[in-house]
């Protein structure tokens, strides 16, 4: 069974309950995708897919990747993800079709994308580093203070925290809450915010720590009364 | 149709076409344990904030002299219905100015269509 979906972020709007509650909620364009590569235990020494993003405009692929993509009879594409397989399902063979409709109403899952760079950064907004006081005479802001002893050791430690590049990098979100599935337009829409800029490619995967579902209580359990 | 306008299609409600200027009954729905009943918010449409189901429009009142603004999202479900009930002139978008001024001042002179 096929675990997961490339996708590529919308935007953000906001779904209603019937009770006029308002959840934040991200539209993911998640798929069509084409298995690329099946990849089994014998061989790889692990059971996953390579899949395919499948977009309008066809992407700019040189000899050898054409030919990975020629073995698997589809044409080339230009974001590929591996995702994992999970034991049960049907066998999968290269070049069946992954839709959004893998997920369901409910579901947990997990997003995976690029974050947005945020350049470089101080240390109280890149460590959380606490600053110094703005008034009252203090003349110590936002610096970092002490990295470290004098003579002794001579140098900075390895690993001391400093100011630097921030963002940019992989970020995993957990256990996102799929509000609804639009198989028809290859529609996801996740409840909340999801890593990187719109238009940047996501992989959208089922939860591999879902969170239990909270079930609302009808009656608070009394004391005392059995 | 872009495809946020597509998720969000499902979700707008009808509400007839309002602006800044124009008096207003919101019929809301409030729950007071498991029984529901309409209440009625009217007053002046002080501002209009669009965007898909996200939209939302500001109604002032003033109540036994002090002056009430509450804030509804335009497509939410707690909201029955809304019934324009007159228009007036204004030359603002956004009728922030209505806050510094009471009685005869915070008149507006009515279109006469309703």
């Amino acid at each position: 069974m096929i675990t997961g979906i490339i996708g590529k972020k919308v935007g953000m709007t906001q779904v209603f309950d019937p009770d006029g509650t308002v959840h934040p909620a991200t539209v993911i364009k998640a798929g069509p995708c084409v298995i690329v590569q099946a990849k089994n235990a014998q061989a790889d020494g692990y059971e996953a897919v390579q899949l395919g993003l499948v977009e309008e405009t066809p992407a700019k692929a040189n000899k050898p990747t054409i030919g990975h993509f020629k073995k698997a009879n589809v044409p080339a594409t230009r974001m590929r993800r591996e995702v994992k397989l999970a034991p049960g399902g049907d066998a999968v063979k290269t070049g069946d079709q992954v839709l959004v409709s893998i997920f369901n109403n409910g579901d947990r899952v997990d997003v995976v994308g690029t974050g947005r760079g945020k350049g470089f950064q101080g240390v109280v907004k890149r460590h959380h580093f606490g600053g110094g006081a703005a008034t009252h005479g203090s003349m110590f802001h936002r610096a970092p203070g002490s990295i470290g002893a004098s003579s002794f050791p001579s140098r900075v430690v390895k690993g001391m925290r400093g100011a630097g590049r921030m963002g940019g990098g992989r970020v995993t979100i957990r256990n996102l809450k799929v509000l609804r599935v639009d198989a028809d337009n290859h529609l996801l829409l996740v409840e909340g915010g999801i890593p990187g800029a719109p238009s940047g490619y996501v992989i959208v995967r089922k939860a591999i720590a879902p969170h239990k579902v909270k079930v609302a209580q009808v009656e608070k359990p009394k004391k005392g009364k059995k | 149709m872009g495809a946020i306008e597509l998720v969000e299609k499902s979700q707008l409600a009808d509400r007839p076409a309002m602006k800044s200027g124009d008096t207003v009954r919101v019929h809301v729905k409030v729950r007071e344990g498991d029984k529901e009943r309409i209440q009625i918010f009217e007053g002046v449409v002080i501002g209009v904030h669009r965007g898909g189901t996200r939209a939302s429009f500001t109604v002032r009142k003033v109540s036994f002299g002090q002056g009430v603004e509450r804030i509804f999202p335009l497509h939410s479900p707690t909201i029955q219905k809304v019934e324009v009930t007159k228009s007036a002139k204004v030359r603002r978008a956004k009728l922030y100015y209505l806050r510094d001024l009471k009685g005869k001042a915070a008149r507006m002179k009515d279109t006469g269509k309703s």
